[in-house]
């Protein structure tokens, strides 16, 4: 759909790079990889912003906030299922190949709040908060990361804080 | 709304509810032409007008999370994400 092949290849090394100086893992299948950049490319070019290429986008940006990638799914998918809703996002189990990817339940729409604003102050708070106990890094959500974004410490070191 | 035809092998009456961009649509798509077998798809995502809101709805009625890929078998049997197995076997190619 008139994406070139450069552009596709430099979304997917930005990509990468971010990911991985995040504590981040894209998944290794680098085709399968490269054609999920070349569907957030598509999106960006009809709806002005990259919105997750598995899912059906409304094309105004308050009601598909959520699903702009890296949507806010991806980490409670990663730590559940190993994966986010794509496959864009691994868990280091499935990077290394001693998993496989599962078809994964869509969560949006869990709480029927994810038109628009669910990350609202009082929502933030109800989540727990983790400390990594190699650097202090600090972060509220339902797991803890894969591996810290700033000492890349494992999700091992994570203690529960708050 | 147009349903795109793929010409094949009849194995009941296949529609496939799928997103151009979506990995896991494409892959279904390929799996479906690797086994041969007659089946319509539509990609929701290339819908327009007053067809947006019809597709949703119809589609809705089988999958209220309008999630993809969504398969329908014999206006019977819904298969929703990419599970290979199991789209196998609802086709009858359960060996292949
Ligand atoms: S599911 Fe993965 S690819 Fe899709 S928006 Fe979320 S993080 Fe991005
Ligand atoms: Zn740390």
């Amino acid at each position: 759909m008139g994406i070139n092949k450069e552009d596709i290849e430099k979304l997917y090394e930005e990509k990468k790079v971010e990911a991985e100086s995040s504590g981040y893992k894209l998944n290794p299948d680098v085709d399968f990889t490269l054609g999920l950049m070349e569907g957030l490319l598509i999106n960006e070019k009809r709806y002005g912003y990259q919105s997750c290429p598995c899912r059906l986008a409304s094309g105004k940006i308050e009601e598909d906030q959520d699903i702009i990638c890296p949507c806010d799914y991806r980490d409670a998918d990663v730590a559940q299922y190993g994966s986010c809703y794509c496959g864009l996002y691994v868990s280091q189990e499935i990077a290394n190949g001693d998993a496989q990817i599962q078809p994964i339940p869509e969560r949006r729409g869990e709480n029927e709040e994810h038109k628009g604003v669910d990350s609202s102050f009082s929502s933030s708070l109800s989540l727990p908060v983790w400390r990594c106990k190699v650097c202090g890094y600090l972060c509220a959500r339902q797991q803890p990361p894969e591996a810290c974004p700033i000492c890349k410490a494992k999700k091992e070191k994570f203690e529960r804080f708050m | 709304m147009e349903w795109k035809h793929v010409d094949g092998e009849d194995r009941g009456k296949v529609n496939f509810f799928a997103l151009s961009t979506c990995i896991w649509c494409r892959k279904t798509k390929a799996l479906l032409n690797r086994l041969g077998v007659d089946y319509y798809y539509i990609d929701v995502d290339l819908v327009t007008g007053d067809d947006v809101d019809k597709v949703r709805d119809e589609m809705g009625r089988w999958n209220p999370m309008l999630s993809f890929p969504t398969i329908i078998i014999d206006d019977d049997k819904v298969i929703i994400g990419y599970r290979e197995q199991e789209l196998k076997e609802a086709l009858g190619y359960g060996d292949k």
